[in-house]
């Protein structure tokens, strides 16, 4: 007999995704409103239970999962190189850096990390430098569009193009790109990578800075935004908060420095902080304009990683970025947790191999979003509802990766 | 860096009396008792020359019926110091109990909630233990190593 389709009925649905608050429990004043999960200024599939009073509110109770693909356990039945795409579908919109983090945890697992070329390293930098520019023109364009800002994103998404075109002719895939393996690449870059990277810097320098002046420092944009949303920063380390968040509340904590893994250690950029210049230390404002100050820094990178792959580490004839690549993956009995530097945050994973077979026995993703998300009710507590949108699109969350 | 280990683990000896080092781990990590835990981690986040500020990831993992244990990771982290610890304890699989650090990390209410979703370990005194990435009416706990997805969710077939 077939089975019957979803039953829509009241207390199904109640059911499934409980409210935490009771309707029948609330003052006379206070109200639940319910935004998402289907909602543009969520950024994806996020339902936020607001409890509030008039346009104030007074709780925010996000509940997530509506994306949850069972990550970690698909991990625990897969080698290790075929987890790979999994971790591509996390963060979605910065995959090469998921990529990166993930290859060299397994490869320091192994203990070839010494050992991969140089080439590859720049290579992987550089992948992961563009992804980040790309990542943060998302966090940027689709804030603007939260607060009401229409052309800005439009503008990013045709510069985002170009970095999706170069990687795609990199890697094949515009999005999603397994390009980042263990020991290796999947490919060398195609002949003329490099020069057409320099022209996309020298195109896109200009049009970072147009972005800033049409939108970061648009008045109506400030207004929006500065004195919102004030994170200080014993609450963000407490939080376990990171990556430009941390930064804009004052910290000078960047992992590609403080860790200095893969070639960073070779590399020169800075770090932006937020300094408060219009408003608090840590406003919302601060969060977008870090972001605007680290694509310039990714630029730099970028410049240094091709100077470096058009000279020193050049393209031969001989040179095989997959010549490490083991052919069976099987690390010893160990546990290690591998930390680095995400666009969105301390992205972390934690692998235990049980020395006996080519599955991890347990790989936890600490997903930067993840966490990042959960300081939201605290710092929406007291504020209009307009402003809501406003802090949650400066947290700058991945849906795929919160959930995972 | 040896040196540091030795200090950081004498000073976790103060608050625990059964001290033990995980092997190969990386950051290094000790195995404490359950009940020390709490004790432990205000040591760790009080104490100026271990000054732990960050809770960066807590991870469930269950050894499987044969072992009969569960386990609960705790990565800490030391921003000035730029020093990581790892904790660990080791539960029964037969109501796994512990207590929520979360009164001295925030980052800990979602690590942990996550973890209980998962794994169905029991946070005692967490604000608001509730499950986070399945549904509140989802059946079992996913991440055990025994589990076994119902075949239907609501009348929708469960299909891999």
């Amino acid at each position: 007999m077939k089975q019957q389709q979803y039953l829509y009925k009241e207390d199904n649905l109640i059911d499934s995704e409980p409210n935490k608050f009771c309707e029948s429990e609330l003052k006379s004043e206070e109200m639940i409103i319910n935004l998402g999960p289907q909602h543009p200024s969520t950024h994806g599939v996020l339902r936020l239970e607001v409890l509030s009073d008039g346009e104030i509110i007074k709780e925010v109770v996000p509940h997530i999962g509506y994306l949850h693909r069972c990550f970690e356990k698909h991990a625990e039945s897969l080698p290790y190189n075929q987890i790979i795409p999994f971790v591509d579908r996390m963060d979605y919109v910065a995959a090469m850096n998921s990529e990166h983090a993930y290859a060299m945890g397994v490869e320091k697992m192994l203990g070839i990390s010494e050992q991969i070329p140089k080439r590859v390293e720049y290579i992987r930098v550089l992948v992961a430098e563009m992804n980040r520019i790309a990542s943060h023109l998302i966090a940027i364009g689709t804030y603007g569009l939260d607060l009401g800002s229409f052309t800005p994103f439009f503008w990013i998404m045709r510069d985002r193009e170009h970095i999706l075109r170069l990687l795609e002719w990199a890697s094949g895939a515009r999005m999603l790109y397994n390009y980042i393996w263990i020991g290796g690449l999947f490919y060398d870059l195609p002949v003329g990578f490099e020069q057409r990277c320099r022209e996309f810097i020298t195109y896109f320098k200009p049009k970072v800075a147009e972005l800033e002046t049409i939108l970061v420092d648009n008045k109506i944009f400030i207004d929006r935004t500065a004195n919102v949303g004030v994170l200080p920063l014993n609450l963000a380390i407490n939080s376990g908060i990171t990556g430009p968040m941390l930064r804009a509340s004052g910290l000078r904590f960047d992992l590609r420095r403080v860790d200095g893994y893969s070639v960073y250690p070779e590399l020169d950029f800075e770090i932006p902080i937020g300094v408060g210049k219009m408003g608090k230390v840590g406003d919302c404002w601060d969060r977008t304009w870090v972001r605007v100050k680290e694509i310039y820094e990714s630029l730099k990178i970028m410049e240094q990683c091709l100077g470096k792959l058009e000279g020193e580490h050049k393209r031969t004839r001989e040179f095989d970025p997959q010549a490490l690549v083991p052919k069976k993956i099987r690390p010893k009995a160990q546990e290690l947790y591998m930390r680095a530097e995400n666009p969105k945050g301390e992205l972390g994973y934690f692998f235990r191999a049980d020395g006996k077979s080519d599955i991890p026995f347990r790989c936890k993703a600490r997903a930067c979003s993840f966490v990042n998300l959960s300081i939201l009710p605290e710092l929406s507590r007291g504020v209009l509802i307009a402003d809501l949108i406003a802090i949650l699109g400066s947290i700058d969350i991945v849906l795929g990766e919160v959930d995972r | 860096m040896s040196d540091k280990r030795e200090e950081l683990i004498a000073l976790i000896r103060q608050a625990s009396d059964e001290v033990t080092e995980i092997a190969n781990s990386t950051p290094f990590g000790v195995i404490i008792k359950t009940e020390s835990l709490l004790s432990v981690c205000e040591l760790l986040y009080k104490n100026p020359t271990a000054y732990f500020d960050m809770l960066s990831c807590v991870t469930g993992i269950d050894n499987g019926i044969d072992t009969g244990t569960m386990e609960v990771i705790y990565h800490l982290y030391s921003i000035p110091l730029n020093q990581s610890i790892v904790l660990k304890v080791i539960l029964p699989r037969e109501n796994p109990e512990i207590e929520s650090v979360s009164t001295i990390w925030k980052s800990a209410n979602w690590l942990e909630r996550e973890v209980f979703d998962m794994f169905g370990i029991n946070f005692k005194n967490h604000p608001d233990l509730r499950r986070i990435l399945m549904p509140a009416d989802w059946k079992g706990y996913p991440l055990r190593k025994d589990y076994k997805h119902e075949e239907y969710y609501r009348n929708i077939k469960i299909e891999y």
